[in-house]
């Protein structure tokens, strides 16, 4: 603190600035064509930060003006060029992997990339938190003290050494949690949930002594007691996302989000910087609120989510027995038959599109029908796919004008006058037992209301699987369904070839 | 700045994130997560001012790893936003 008092007024109205850019940033993303600018913005914001810190940060040597030398050559020429070197280095190392994966990177696999992005938000902030904690006065958040007769030693503040620890706890938990996010989606590890015995007693007995650590370190700067409470924090990440399944992986993944955000905003706390306090605070209410619309599309509640264990080995009652009923089966010709013959036609989106890359033969196919007269709508649940808004991505990369593409609230009105229901990929956001079946785990969860169509065609590879929850769907053994039994691009290309 | 003028901007920055991102489409989803996750990397701030200071070496180079980190982050997310906000588009005309 006694440095900043030191900070000249235009160092902070830069960083206010660079928040102001990416408060904008989020506002643009009100829709598609503000987003564009938004985005921009925020590029700006953060050149503002990065140039303002850089500017009154890197060391400079002493001089003295001479005539000849005009004070800007000077001011420019006294920078610490090695310092400089490292921190481009550092910048074009960082920069050319971040651009090469942003250009490389397949649209399915967004889900990943964003958990990957998050660990490395999580681990800058526990090696700047560890970098604060050896050197502080360079962080100006210590006091030199000298008591008499023995050499001087360096006080980090108290409220400075609780800002530091909840920085680098939350920093742990957010990169650990991240890179097991990250592993289960990739599929380097199974989407099952992992349970631990006495897993609850465990994390809560971690998460104890970590905030009991972080208010001992007030009294007591030794290095153990930081240090063991960056330990103790990865291993809490670790143990919180193991027992979660893959399909619970939308909210994990906001929560991350809103982590790698909570752990910006500490990060401010402990420096001062008022960029990183309303960006940490955005992005950690961002994600807050994230969460909060996974969890209740899918009607549960967030304790119930962090809990884990959804979707085990424990398949719910009647599903196993219910395997064998008698359902319809047809052909891709019979698909585009009835489609052909459609006014409306409601495609339905799911996790099965993204796994089989289904999106680019799914537009071809809405192509088609359009020409014959056909009116084509999608229809996104909530917690359709790995992440928030993961379907609308895919289509808007299979180039589906997204002025086609509906939120559940908005549509599924519409389903009871519509003639087919095309059902891709989705399985559990389409189970009328949601909303008819007490006993159902999923009862309560808001459902597109597919069965309303006058015909359901439900694409799936085969009749054995359930869906995450574990349960079988209702859906299957009705009258107007029909089963398109195959792998959702195959079937969808060959429903093109049918529709000539 | 004290304690309390922190404090204050925090807080009044959580209201602001949460009417700002309820006005966020859901189809916008998965842009709003990628560019939070490139503009959270503003904790590059912290790490350059540690990798710019001297009197650690340590410090410095978490602090250099820390910017390397980052810059994965911002270039990266920013990037992968904007190729995903150029796909969102209108229905095509056909005169176009």
């Amino acid at each position: 603190m006694h440095e900043a008092a030191a900070t000249p007024a235009w160092v902070l109205l830069a960083y206010l600035v660079a928040g102001v850019c990416f408060i904008l940033a989020l506002r643009g993303l009100s829709g598609p064509e503000s987003s564009r600018r938004g985005n921009r913005l925020g590029m700006i914001g953060m050149l503002i930060a990065v140039v303002t810190t850089l500017v009154t940060h890197v060391p400079r040597y002493e001089f003295v003006q001479e005539p000849g030398f005009s004070a800007t050559f000077l001011y420019l020429a006294t920078f610490d060029l090695r310092t400089i070197l490292q921190i481009f280095g550092a910048i074009v190392i960082g920069g050319t992997i971040g651009l090469i994966t942003a250009r490389k990177i397949q649209m399915t696999a967004m889900p990943q990339l964003v958990a990957a992005f998050h660990s490395l938000v999580g681990m800058a902030a526990v090696l700047v938190g560890a970098a604060a904690y050896l050197n502080p006065e360079a962080f100006g958040i210590a006091v030199r003290i000298t008591p008499i007769a023995s050499p001087s030693f360096v006080s980090i503040l108290p409220v400075s050494r609780i800002e530091m620890g909840l920085g680098v706890a939350i920093g742990a938990i957010t990169f650990s949690g991240s890179v097991i996010a990250f592993l289960k989606l990739n599929g380097n590890m199974s989407g099952k949930p992992i349970l631990l015995p006495l897993r609850h007693v465990i994390n809560l007995g971690t998460l104890a002594a970590i905030l009991g650590l972080i208010a001992y370190f007030t009294q007591d700067q030794a290095p153990w007691v930081f240090f063991t409470v960056v330990g103790l924090s990865f291993a809490i990440g670790f143990l919180l996302i193991i027992p979660i399944g893959g399909a619970d992986m939308p909210v994990v993944i906001s929560m991350l989000n809103s982590y790698s955000g909570w752990a910006a905003a500490a990060m401010g706390f402990t420096l001062h910087n008022s960029a990183m306090i309303i960006t940490g605070a955005l992005v950690g209410s961002s994600g807050a609120i994230l969460s909060y619309i996974m969890c209740r599309a899918m009607n549960r509640s967030f304790i119930s989510v962090i809990a884990g264990g959804f979707g085990g080995d424990a398949v719910a009652g009647g599903a196993a027995a219910a395997i064998d009923r008698p359902y319809k089966r047809g052909s891709a010709e019979d698909a585009a038959f009835l489609m052909k013959q459609a006014d409306q036609v409601i495609i339905v989106p799911g996790y099965g599109m993204a796994v089989s890359q289904a999106q680019h033969a799914l537009k071809e196919m809405a192509d088609k029908l359009k020409a014959e007269g056909v009116r084509v709508k999608y229809a996104i649940h909530p917690v359709a796919g790995r992440m928030p808004g993961h379907m609308n991505v895919l289509l808007a990369e299979a180039n589906v004008p997204y002025d086609e593409v509906f939120e559940l609230e908005d549509i599924n009105s519409e389903f009871a006058q519509t003639d087919v229901a095309f059902v891709i990929g989705a399985n559990d956001v389409t189970n009328p037992a949601a909303k008819t079946d007490k006993s159902s785990p999923i009862y309560g969860m808001p459902v597109l209301d597919v069965e309303k169509a006058r015909t359901v065609l439900f694409v799936k590879r085969s009749m054995g699987g359930v869906g995450y929850a574990g349960v079988d769907n209702e859906l299957f053994y009705r009258d107007n369904t029909m089963m398109l039994l195959a792998d959702a691009k195959k079937m969808v290309e060959e429903i093109v070839k049918a529709l000539g | 700045m004290d304690f309390i003028s922190i404090l204050s901007i925090f807080v009044l920055a959580c209201f602001v994130g949460y009417y700002v991102v309820w006005s966020v489409t859901p189809a916008l989803h998965t842009p709003l997560m990628s560019v939070t996750n490139a503009i959270s990397s503003v904790i590059v701030v912290g790490a350059l001012i540690a990798a710019a200071a001297a009197g650690s070496a340590s410090s410095k180079w978490l602090g250099l790893v820390a910017v390397a980190l980052a810059s994965v982050n911002i270039f990266g997310g920013f990037a992968v936003t904007q190729r995903m906000l150029a796909m969102y588009k209108k229905k095509e005309r056909k005169d176009a």
